[in-house]
């Protein structure tokens, strides 16, 4: 018979294996991998390179980079987390987690290190894209920011997507976050400038959070919409708080199936 | 195969513990002032009908729920300490595993949440899963998928495990490959706590029985002393005397005409005999035994 643990696992290495396997196991998922990874790269072809040429040339496909990258960035988090909790809760797994001594951070971080990573992929896709087909030609300051506001804007997108997993059951997740995801992109100017749209979408444009990360984003290039850094990084900070707080009640109260 | 008699040694310490417990889910009852103990080296098999409180029960070890009242703990600490978890396995119904992941991925996976993994090579044939491990999960077969499961259970030295319908799926060389593993464990002094519908399963493998009908303890005791609670015998022969006669005879608990065989279930075996040959004096192949557990189980549970 064996005694009481003597040496712990290292807490450390258990998030990095989970975070390592989080990431293969959705990279295997061709449901979540080919929009995730694709979409947000055909788009910006499509809208940010061919119609640009026509169109706005160097100038539009460099304002279209940094809404596509955040265009790219929100996937990943929500339906890493919208799509992926309610399937891990509605098949058992989550049961199965709290039986054995896994961590229940590990479960977490290893989500949004995943969606990370493939905000990271999305932006070397669509860097590639730009810098050479778009010819954008940014400093390496201005790639490197943008390289960090990608990583960072799937943070609330995970805290939304955490929401709805947490609500709702695993044959509507899909539906309800491309419900979001589709809309808001749109509404926040992802796709197409809000220059180019009817004025009441703009207006609204402020509630949408993936709005104030693009704006973000696109002060690097200088081409947002002069509001200061911090108003857009205070709102961000408000919906992803909320978001957490309201995920981390609704967790509390879930049933594991 | 297990001796079924074994006596259990008193000084076993107990390693699982549900003290007064009781649960409700709204209006209903599913543990009324259950009282229970698991202790090392042995294999409990918790028997009863759907919706009698074992999976309750068992939830309740496994950090799943919480008692409206009682105390539940593991090795005298609360069941969801990680202290705790460190030292329990767990194989579950209905707990399914990511799809994408391989075997061998799944394995290295949970190893890393126990400070005492298995020996790799030592796992792989206990579990019989060594062609498995390049595998995804979600592309193996049912029985595969559960004996995966079972890998999974046993994947570090723990001192508690809880099988729940372990070898549903199996085909007859991977249970009992399954079986002769638990055995292994047992006799290394790890206690098994057994549930199944499954009442071969119990019969093979548990020291100890403990059948649970409306949220308590209806009976208790060795296979041997539980098949003994109940005085019902199974008689089998081939006669002429038709099933619907024999069924009208006193203290006929029940007769069925089987592949040509008849099957009646008494409690006076000795009177129906009789009955039978004077009936039929030509009847054949007769066969009288003591009931199996599935037989005393559904008779316990039917005097609740």
């Amino acid at each position: 018979m064996t005694k009481a643990s003597e040496a712990l696992p290292n807490a450390f290495s258990i998030y990095a294996l989970e975070a390592r396997f989080e990431f293969i196991r959705t990279l295997r998922m061709p449901s979540f991998a080919i929009p995730s990874l694709l979409f947000p790269a055909m788009f910006y072809l499509l809208f940010g390179i061919l119609m640009a040429s026509k169109q706005g040339g160097v100038k539009a496909s460099t304002y279209l980079l940094c809404t596509y990258l955040i265009f790219g960035a929100m996937g990943p988090g929500l339906f890493g987390f919208g799509v992926s909790v309610a399937v891990e809760r509605d098949k058992g797994w989550l049961k199965w987690r709290r039986a054995v001594p896994s961590l229940a951070g590990a479960y977490f971080v290893s989500k949004m290190l995943m969606a990370m990573g493939f905000a990271f992929i999305i932006f070397l896709e669509l860097a590639l894209i730009a810098a050479t087909l778009g010819g954008v030609q940014l400093t390496l300051l201005q790639w490197f920011l943008l390289l960090l506001i990608t990583l960072f804007a799937a943070l609330p997108f995970c805290a939304l997507g955490l929401v709805v997993g947490t609500l709702v059951n695993s044959q509507a997740a899909p539906a309800i976050i491309n419900f979001i995801y589709l809309p808001m992109a749109f509404l926040s100017g992802l796709w197409i400038p809000l220059t180019v749209l009817p004025k009441y979408i703009a207006a609204v444009a402020p509630v949408w959070p993936s709005y104030h990360a693009a704006q973000i984003a696109l002060k690097v290039v200088g081409a947002d919409s002069g509001v200061p850094l911090w108003q857009h990084l205070a709102y961000l900070a408000g919906v992803t708080a909320l978001m957490l707080y309201a995920a981390i009640a609704l967790w509390s109260r879930m049933k594991l199936k | 195969m297990m001796n079924t008699d074994t006596v259990l040694k008193p000084i076993s310490p107990i390693l699982a513990q549900l003290q007064n417990v009781s649960k409700k889910y709204g209006a209903v009852t599913a543990l009324n002032g259950l009282n229970l103990s698991v202790h090392a080296g042995e294999v409990l098999a918790l028997l009863g009908p759907n919706g009698a409180g074992k999976t309750t029960a068992v939830s309740l070890w496994l950090n799943l729920l919480q008692p409206d009242a009682g105390a539940v703990t593991l090795f005298d600490l609360a069941a969801s300490t990680r202290a705790a978890r460190l030292r329990v396995g767990v194989m579950m119904q209905a707990a399914d595993l990511p799809d994408t992941l391989k075997v061998c991925e799944l394995i290295e996976l949970t190893q890393s949440y126990y400070s005492k993994p298995r020996d790799k090579t030592e796992l792989y044939a206990m579990s019989g899963i060594a062609e498995l491990l390049q595998r995804p999960y979600g592309k193996l077969s049912g029985g595969q998928q559960r004996r995966v499961q079972f890998a999974l259970a046993i994947c570090a030295h723990v001192d508690i495990l809880f099988l729940d319908e372990p070898t549903t799926g199996l085909d007859i060389d991977a249970r009992e490959a399954m079986w002769r593993s638990v055995r292994t464990l047992v006799d290394s002094g790890v206690a098994i706590v057994l549930t199944t519908h499954y009442l071969e399963e119990a019969e093979a493998l548990a020291n100890r029985v403990v059948v649970i009908a409306q949220g308590q303890i209806v009976a208790e005791g060795s296979v041997e002393a539980i098949r003994g609670r109940v005085a019902v015998k199974s008689i089998r022969c081939v006669t002429k005397t038709s099933a619907e006669i024999v069924r009208t005879w006193t203290d006929v608990e029940s007769a069925v005409l089987k592949a040509e065989m008849l099957h009646i279930q008494t409690i006076h075996a000795e009177a129906v005999v009789r009955q039978l040959l004077e009936a039929d004096p030509d009847l054949s192949q007769l066969e009288i035994t003591r009931a199996g557990l599935a037989e005393a189980f559904v008779q316990l549970t039917k005097e609740q």
